[in-house]
């Protein structure tokens, strides 16, 4: 009686994988691994080596590392800092931190559009205190600017509540054991925090690889990340096959990603599966 | 061997305005056993982490073999803590953890084995270098936190209610293991803890606290037997604590009874706490005893029987012998005069509080 009602109970989630992941996952690998007349042919996966999408993909690589490093160095102070608050004020200025997430996220990298752009809020700014006019826009830069922007509260979350969470008097015994601030730091908190930094790494990584709003906006027409590629094989292109061969690539580029960032953390948590 | 090891001074602290220690005195002699006995919030655990460089007080000095280390860090002190919950490292394995303090302190990699190799045999834990914490049980992680604490010889050990987390036959265990380690290293302890039976067992000096203040500090027979207040006759053991008079020197009233008592000095027609104990009650024939009741209540206890008598004002005395008398019994109460302890009675709030210094 009760397991017929749990499996009752788990139809939906069942129904929910099946309709929105599972199916979806192989219409992308039939296209992947098939041409337009439906014959079987691995030539959109081998699509990747071509110098286009190489270059693409290896600047998306670059720009994600790049943006999920500098996301990690800002946030882990921030969130030993808000470790170190009393627990109200910590949770208060997180807050803070998260609010900006409730907007748009459409809307906030436009607003970076507006402030970067050559004759934007910044350099009028600039020109007003007769400074010379930044030209980030349609940058690298810019691009990494917007990732920062968006994905720092996934690196901060859950790194602080990993540190939240850690006892008062595991750093007490550490300093009465003799170790002086800077060792009770990188011998128990940084060690005690991996699984929240693994985390954080992956929840901005992640997006940060796939992304193609923010190159968009950001980057102009001159910058093509991966996501942007496979975005205009799906739309402008009309290309299914290409688009999806491209994306198996990018998935089994997360996945080895993954793993690597997996055989750091010894007791498997925190990571995104 | 009996300089004093540490020595606080007229320290005071407060937490949002609540002062949890006021103008605290207490000296620590070299190689004693000192407990710190309180209730929850008397200020026991406060003074603890003074010492031990967790807090700072707010007034007032620490003294440790003669050097002022009252901002030192604890980093910097010569002692250690073995805390209330074992706080050992989850990433480490057993071995790790007791290394921690030596490494930082760079010794040499066959020091530090021989020094964990000892420090496991001290505690009973022969061969457990490479277990982990997770598998270890509640009192394996704390002689694990202990043998952690003492590698690195420190001339003080604090330990913060180390015991509270375990069951009643381990903790008994425990106090016997302290004890021996206690003698065998010929290091200072100072214990915190709320459990009386702890303190009476394991202490050379026990220091009862409340309120931040020191209510009375002696040996276990003192505190025990010559309570100086209601509050320490009624946190130390179970007591009859009543109102009398003292008629004139050894000679008390209570209920309209006169008992004979060994006390001086208290004055003629005197106004005094009474502490009796309830195995220090003789249950007697109505006719031999100093006051009468009835027997209103009984309960077997194993060791004893545990029986309140009733007398004619309405007070329940509380009674424990090894007789038997059943409820409605008319019996007779007798108290030997050296079982009469004699307290002054607290002229204000203030003064039950005030505190001690011997």
């Amino acid at each position: 009686m009760n397991r017929k009602k749990n499996q009752l109970l788990a139809f939906p989630y069942i129904f929910w994988m099946a309709g929105f992941t599972i199916i979806p996952l192989l219409m992308m690998l039939y296209y992947g691994l098939t041409n337009r007349e439906g014959a079987f042919t691995l030539e959109n996966i081998l699509a990747i080596g071509s110098p286009e999408h190489l270059k693409a993909l290896v600047l998306s690589l670059i720009l994600a590392a790049v943006s999920t490093l500098i996301c990690l160095l800002l946030a882990y102070p921030l969130a030993l800092i808000l470790r170190n608050r009393h627990i109200g004020q910590g949770s208060f200025i997180v807050f803070i931190f998260i609010l900006p997430m409730w907007m748009n996220f459409l809307l906030r990298t436009m607003a970076w559009q507006t402030l970067l752009e050559k004759n934007g809020v910044i350099n009028a700014l600039l020109s007003f205190l007769h400074l010379p006019p930044l030209s980030i826009i349609n940058t690298p830069a810019a691009i990494i600017l917007g990732m920062v922007y968006n994905f720092l509260p996934f690196m901060v979350l859950p790194i602080y509540n990993v540190l939240a969470k850690i006892d008062d008097n595991l750093i007490n015994a550490a300093r009465d054991l003799g170790a002086d601030s800077f060792q009770t730091l990188t011998k128990v908190l940084i060690p005690l925090s991996v699984p929240g930094v693994i985390s954080g790494i992956t929840m901005v990584f992640v997006p940060a690889l796939t992304t193609f709003v923010i190159s968009n906006l950001l980057g102009g027409s001159k910058i093509l990340l991966i996501g942007n590629v496979i975005e205009q094989e799906f739309t402008k292109g009309s290309n299914w096959n290409l688009g999806a061969g491209l994306s198996i690539v990018l998935m089994i580029f997360i996945l080895l990603s993954m793993t690597l960032i997996a055989k750091y953390d010894k007791n498997g948590e925190g990571t995104a599966f | 061997m009996s300089q004093p090891l540490i020595d606080l001074n007229h320290i005071s602290k407060s937490y949002d305005g609540e002062l949890i220690l006021d103008d605290l005195n207490l000296s620590v002699k070299e190689n004693s056993f000192v407990t710190l006995l309180g209730p929850s919030g008397c200020g026991k655990t406060t003074t603890l982490r003074i010492i031990g460089g967790f807090e700072t007080p707010d007034k007032g000095q620490v003294i440790f073999g003669g050097e002022d280390i009252t901002l030192l860090p604890p980093n910097k002190r010569q002692l250690n803590t073995v805390f209330q919950k074992y706080a050992l490292f989850p990433h480490m394995s057993i071995a790790e953890n007791i290394a921690f303090g030596l490494k930082i302190k760079g010794k040499s990699k066959s020091y530090i084995d021989d020094k964990i190799k000892y420090a496991l045999k001290l505690v009973n834990l022969n061969g457990f270098e490479n277990r982990s914490v997770d598998s270890l049980s509640g009192g394996q992680q704390q002689r694990i936190a202990i043998a952690r604490a003492i590698v690195n010889e420190p001339r003080l050990l604090l330990l913060d209610e180390p015991l509270g987390a375990l069951d009643l036959k381990l903790r008994q265990d425990m106090q016997y293991e302290l004890i021996r380690l206690k003698n065998e290293l010929g290091i200072t302890f100072i214990y915190v803890t709320h459990d009386q039976e702890e303190a009476l067992t394991m202490s050379d000096t026990i220091v009862v606290m409340n309120q931040g203040y020191i209510q009375q500090m002696g040996t276990p027979e003192q505190i025990y037997n010559e309570p100086e207040n209601a509050f320490v006759a009624d946190f130390i053991g179970e007591s009859n604590i009543v109102g009398g008079t003292m008629i004139r020197d050894e000679l008390v009233e209570i209920f309209g009874a006169k008992f004979a008592c060994v006390d001086k000095g208290f004055g003629t027609n005197k106004p005094v706490d009474v502490v009796i104990r309830p195995e220090d009650i003789d249950l007697v024939k109505p006719e031999d005893g100093t006051l009468q009741g009835i027997v209103t209540h009984l309960i077997f206890k194993g060791v004893h029987y545990e029986m309140e008598v009733t007398t004619p004002n309405g007070y329940e005395w509380l009674v424990h012998s090894t007789d038997l008398f059943p409820v409605g019994q008319h019996v007779g109460i007798h108290v030997d005069p050296f079982d009469i302890q004699i307290m002054n009675k607290p002229e204000s709030e203030d003064e039950e509080a005030v505190g001690v210094n011997e």
